[in-house]
């Protein structure tokens, strides 16, 4: 059964009826899926949550379907890593990496939003589904409509990394690589979603969609033990993904789950891609969109559509927001896998980039417990890192031991 | 010599359901004007009630945000195309 009571908007806060609609006619304000939080109150304890499979869907009275689910069944649940390692590095007293780069099916946390949206698309009866991309969307959006034998239309920048772009295309996707960024690619969606009857994950399937990021919020309290952490940094590109894990806490609190969510927000952006920092370092809710120029091209949304709820949960909250250089991203993935064995992409990078920055600043504490949010895999863009360029050896023990001498002197010296 | 506008679905209610509109204006405001005289009440959906373009409203001017332009006085070419774009989540 479902939980749902319909769609509102998010602004002026006009009722609508569960259909692929997005945008309020008022307004033009985002739609929002509104549930009945008293009787799912009556029907979600914690023993009924843990007794259910280590997947997304077992916070499900709380996503927007009214049947089971049908597509990404075995999404979510990714680990909680303790990062003790990285947080003598950093100087932080607890800290964790909630790792959705080990995200099944396609390695990053939009395999959770793309569950909800493309179950959700089914039962709306749509026959084919569809994407605006940075990338990680796309792949994921490719691979769960595969498995679902869906035909699947996807748009993308025609300049991202060749693993997001093979990692789309291998699904047998309809990928449409657009001569422009993001936002451009954004606008044309729109347009088709207009015309043909596609389901648009982040267009007409927008606040079902959305839904789906709570449970990375839902998971890192539950394997806290039922608590919130102090401190969440999260990456930020169109900036859902932290205002719903800042729903998702909250609706916790709200059901007794957890005893409060006071969870101090804070949201990292490339220096190359800023309009949301930018905004919150200025004082206001307003977002001046850019043209970005980064190498966190998961996070390039010049023209955030949640920049404004982003500033004002990160605001609400005390907590800040920052932005890095490329060079401090790539410092940052280094640093994550050498320190954790976790390999992120990019928007990994910004995220421990923007935390070690917040630390340095006193806005993240030393006491704090903190929560690092890894939404997408290394080897995604490995094209951005640049490191060190190998030499070989002949195959003989003399050769390697020839090597190790030359590291001891290097450190001796 | 017209103008494209191309109308947004939470707006084809007030076109009756038509997609593109011609008008032949000098500026993205002057647009507005027109597309008001011709189904009334439109304007007040893509503006707030000091004039100012709705927040989650994008509008571009042959794929250029008039953000970054010159905002409603943005200047508008006799053949230009207009997208009025509701604002998209992320991906």
């Amino acid at each position: 059964m479902s939980y749902v009571k319909g769609l509102k908007c998010r602004v002026c806060e006009t009722p609508y009826p569960v259909e692929p609609l997005a945008i309020c006619e008022e307004c033009f304000g985002p739609l929002e899926v509104d549930y009945d939080y008293d009787a799912i109150k009556t029907k979600l304890t914690r023993e009924e949550i843990a007794s259910r499979p280590p997947t997304l869907w077992r916070y499900r009275e709380l996503l927007p379907l009214d049947a089971d689910p049908t597509v990404g069944l075995q999404t979510g649940f990714t680990p909680l890593i303790r990062a003790d390692r990285l947080a003598r590095t950093i100087g932080v007293r607890e800290l964790y990496i909630k790792n959705d780069a080990v995200s099944h099916p396609s390695l990053s946390f939009k395999d959770r939003v793309v569950a909800v949206a493309l179950s959700k698309a089914r039962e709306f009866g749509f026959e084919a589904v569809g994407c605006a991309s940075t990338g990680n969307l796309a792949n994921s959006v490719a691979a769960n409509a595969a498995a679902a034998g869906l035909p699947a239309y996807i748009l993308i920048p025609d300049n991202l990394e060749k693993n997001k772009i093979i990692g789309t295309q291998v699904y047998g996707a309809n990928l449409v690589p657009v001569r422009g960024n993001y936002d451009e690619v954004n606008r044309l969606c729109s347009e088709i979603a207009g015309r043909y009857r596609f389901a648009f994950v982040n267009v007409n399937l927008r606040p079902f969609y959305g839904e789906g990021s709570k449970t990375f919020g839902y998971e890192i309290a539950e394997q806290l033990g039922w608590h919130a952490p102090d401190a969440v940094v999260v990456p930020m590109a169109g900036g859902s993904l932290i205002t719903k894990i800042y729903k998702g806490l909250n609706e916790l609190a709200k059901l007794g789950l957890i005893d409060r969510a006071e969870t101090r927000f804070y949201g990292a952006q490339a220096a190359g891609c800023n309009p949301i920092a930018a905004a919150v370092k200025a004082g206001t809710r307003d977002i001046r969109p850019v043209k970005p120029d980064t190498i966190a091209k998961s996070l390039s949304i010049g023209n955030p559509a949640d920049g404004y709820f982003a500033t004002g949960v990160i605001t609400e909250t005390g907590g800040w927001s920052e932005d890095v250089s490329d060079r401090e991203i790539l410092e940052s993935i280094e640093l994550l896998a050498a320190a954790e064995g976790v390999f992120a992409e990019t928007a990994g990078g910004t995220t421990l980039a923007v935390t070690r920055k917040l630390i340095e600043q006193g806005r993240i504490r030393p006491e704090d417990r903190v929560v690092i949010a890894i939404t997408g895999n290394g080897l995604k863009t490995v094209e951005a890192l640049q490191l060190e360029e190998l030499n070989s050896i002949e195959p003989k023990l003399s050769a390697f031991e020839a090597l190790l001498d030359k590291q001891r002197s290097a450190i001796a010296a | 010599m017209a103008q494209t506008v191309i109308i947004p679905t939470p707006l084809r209610r007030f076109t009756d359901g038509v997609e593109t509109v011609e008008t032949s204006a000098a500026t993205v405001g002057e647009i507005f004007g027109q597309l008001e005289s011709r189904y009334p009440g439109i304007r007040a959906r893509l503006c707030e009630e000091n004039g100012d373009l709705r927040r989650f409203i994008n509008v571009y001017v042959d794929g250029e945000d008039i953000r970054f332009l010159n905002r409603l006085d943005t200047p508008v070419g006799p053949q230009a195309e207009v997208s009025i774009v509701p604002a998209i989540a992320g991906g």
